[in-house]
């Protein structure tokens, strides 16, 4: 069984190492800050030997963009979230961790085009699904879809 | 004297007979050898997560069986796998049996399929396939048997399955899995020693062990680079601790070992559901949830090991019966993170084969 | 047994966001041309075959060679295109009815069958193969997603059904269509193909 490692046990050593860094945790994740997320996502690497990185979302909640990392190690068989939020809607970026997982590479850019947020150090930053002239970010809130039927249209 | 020589872009187009799919690759070669290779993606990019915001949680289960369309069964199960974490929904035994007989069937299927179009890739055009699609033809059939489609089928619900099994799905089941071994024995016998087959793919696409880790591969590719590592055993859901089955590895990497890992999956397979028929008990299929039921706040990951690697859905609910965030963990999409790497260096024709064996669906990469 | 090649560094010969700016603005000029639907074709014969004067049995042989031996253009987008193989897989065999190969090549091919749903981003790519197809052309539109756009109908990157685009001939409902739903497709087809003489005198 996966053991899913506790937030605020893993908060606490991230706490040592970078004491700023942390901005809140529960049981299941820890939240940094956008601009530590490479450093703490490279302790985390070297410290808990979690070398396999299985995913990256971006969500839009309207106040603050999140993105969510689940890291696992594949040796010793436990796993970690670990969450950033970005406040500026207009600009969110975070640095990019593909220089420690390359499985990044597809996943940031996908983020970008969706939800616009900006990974730095991606190395090839660009739209993965959509057309480069394609304006607006289809997954944000304020970006209006007419369905028919299925739903309540909002 | 001293040749000028000039790279060569060549466009493999969207539509191509032996590109999986919509799917385009701009690769620039230095004389007959790949020299970059960059994927365009896209093409069948249908919205379906930001579509999933607008409609409830069980109109989405349709939507999840258009995804990878060849492992229908096991996307269901995945979503309802994280529904049901989310709202803390009880399975009854006997779904739990029927939900793991589909899925153990699915990646059979899935498998013949991929082998197929493998071979497909190579030249043998369409002779390995419809020796494959035969015996696909019957899994179709046996599905049609239990829910009435042969491709989409929406068959599992949060909290089991849609209908019980008809009574004449049991003994059809039996017949075609105790002449299955044979069959997969017919397909090793014709393929393992074949030269072409040989040739072209031992030593060729080869995927480290480290650079498999590191870039987030999963399923059958990463078990044939060396990595000891199946959902089904390492993170178990649903019932999977009961059956007893080998994780079949092998240290290789190259497209050959791909090849052997999907077949020796597929005799696990066989005795996978071999033991869930024996130990079937009688019971309800189905805990009643309210169509538009609302979960709790929160978010959930649920996940299994699908045919093509670890399938995860990542769900945040605001307590509506709609979701907020409906996020697919991909596993092809992840998967093609590779390609450049292991295509370099090669010719155009061994990219082929290399991209065949690492078995995608565009409808799960576009999504 | 092959050996992996020379891995030289080569500067890639085209700038990749140009070519992405190109394919964008042919894909933004296709959206804004595709507002009202292709007409669907009612006769295909060129104007100077309506102006001689054919005995009755010339004309049915050719018929019989036409309807019986189109060809089809595979255009397998999504889920579709499954069915549309294992209509042509042994055991609903479509060449039975004349389908004989599903050529690749547009240029080979009498029918387009459009499979499966397609996207704005996909449409330049379709309307140049049917272009490069010679005529007579067909086109059937199979499967939901196809004929309207199906289940994605209203989503930001889907065109509402494949008529935008090319004129279809005939239409196949379903969610996939079973094999047998495509065959019954293909006899429309052969029934439209012996109609257009009539329909032209």
């Amino acid at each position: 069984m996966t053991k899913a490692l506790s937030g605020s046990d893993t908060a606490k050593k991230i706490g040592e190492k970078y004491p700023d860094a942390v901005t809140g945790s529960d049981e299941t994740s820890v939240i940094v800050r956008s601009k530590d997320v490479l450093e703490v996502a490279r302790f985390l690497q070297e410290s808990l030997n979690l070398d396999y990185l299985n995913f990256i979302a971006g969500t839009d909640y309207t106040d603050y963009l999140e993105v969510v990392y689940l890291l696992t190690s594949i040796k010793d068989n436990h796993s970690i979230v670990l969450k950033t939020r970005c406040e500026d809607r207009n600009h969110p970026t975070v640095p990019s961790v593909f220089s420690l997982w390359q499985g990044a590479d597809f996943q940031e850019r996908e983020i970008y085009d969706l939800l616009g947020i900006y990974f730095e150090g991606h190395p090839n930053m660009k739209r993965l699904f959509l057309w480069a002239g394609f304006e607006g970010h289809p997954l944000r809130k304020d970006f209006k879809l007419e369905v028919p039927g299925g739903g309540k249209k909002e | 004297m001293t040749l000028e020589t000039e790279p060569v872009l060549i466009n493999m187009g969207p539509q191509h007979p032996s590109t999986h799919g919509v799917f385009r690759m701009r690769v620039t070669f230095d004389g007959e050898v790949i020299a970059d290779l960059e994927p365009v993606f896209g093409y069948l990019h249908r919205g379906i997560e930001k579509l999933a915001e607008h409609k409830t949680y069980l109109q989405n289960i349709p939507f999840t069986d258009r995804m990878d369309y060849l492992a229908s069964m096991s996307n269901n199960k995945a979503y309802c796998l994280a529904v049901e974490k989310l709202a803390q929904i009880e399975v009854p035994e006997r779904a739990e049996y029927i939900r793991v007989i589909m899925a153990e069937l699915m990646r059979l299927s899935s498998h013949l399929m991929a082998v197929g179009f493998f071979l497909n890739d190579m030249g043998a055009f369409f002779t390995p396939l419809l020796y494959m699609y035969r015996e696909r033809e019957k899994i179709l059939d046996l599905f049609e048997m239990v829910c009435g489609q042969r491709l989409t089928y929406n068959y599992m619900r949060f909290g089991g399955v849609s209908q019980d099994l008809p009574e004449e799905f049991m003994p059809a089941l039996k017949r075609f899995i105790d002449s299955m071994p044979a069959y997969i024995d017919e397909y090793d016998k014709l393929l393992a020693e074949n030269e072409i087959l040989l040739a072209r793919t031992k030593g060729v696409g080869v995927l480290s062990k480290e650079q498999a880790i590191n870039a987030s591969i999963s399923g059958p590719v990463l078990r044939a680079s060396g990595v000891n590592w199946d959902l089904r055993r390492d993170d178990p859901y649903s019932i999977y601790d009961r059956f007893k089955f080998d994780v079949i590895t092998d240290t290789r990497g190259d497209n050959y070992a791909r090849y052997r890992v999907r077949i020796g999956e597929m005799r696990q397979c066989v005795s996978i559901i071999q033991q869930a028929m024996e130990q079937i008990p009688a019971g309800e299929v189905r805990t009643r949830v309210h169509p538009a039921f609302k979960p709790p706040v929160g978010e959930a990951y649920g996940r299994l090991e699908g045919p093509k690697g670890e399938l995860g859905f990542y769900l945040v609910s605001d307590g509506s019966p709609k979701p907020y965030r409906f996020k697919v963990r991909p596993p092809t999409l992840i998967n093609l993170t590779v390609l450049r790497d292991l295509a370099v260096g090669w010719k155009l024709a061994d990219a082929i084969v290399t991209f065949g064996s690492i078995d995608i669906c565009m409808g799960e990469v576009d999504r | 047994m092959e050996e992996r090649g020379p891995q030289v560094e080569i500067e890639r010969p085209y700038v990749s966001e140009e070519l992405d700016r190109v394919e964008s603005a042919e894909i933004q000029s296709i959206i804004a041309a595709s507002k009202q639907p292709c007409p669907d074709p009612v006769a295909w014969l060129d104007e100077d075959i309506k102006q001689n004067l054919l005995l009755t049995t010339t004309e049915q042989l050719i018929d019989l060679g036409k309807r019986f031996s189109v060809w089809p253009a595979a255009m397998g987008l999504a889920c579709c295109a499954f069915e549309m193989i294992s209509a042509a897989s042994s055991r609903f065999d479509f060449s039975r009815f004349g389908m004989e190969i599903m050529r690749a090549s547009p240029r080979q091919a009498d029918l387009m069958i459009v499979a499966g749903t397609l996207t704005w981003k996909m449409a330049p790519a379709l309307r140049r193969i049917y272009d490069q197809m010679a005529e007579p052309k067909w086109v059937l539109a199979m499967g939901s997603c196809a004929i309207s756009g199906g289940a994605f109908r209203g989503s930001y990157s889907v065109v509402p059904g494949v008529n935008l685009i090319v004129p279809v001939d005939v239409y196949v409902p379903g969610c996939p269509p079973r094999p047998e739903g495509l065959i019954n497709g293909f006899q429309a087809l052969h029934r439209k193909v012996a109609k257009d003489k009539l329909i032209k005198r």
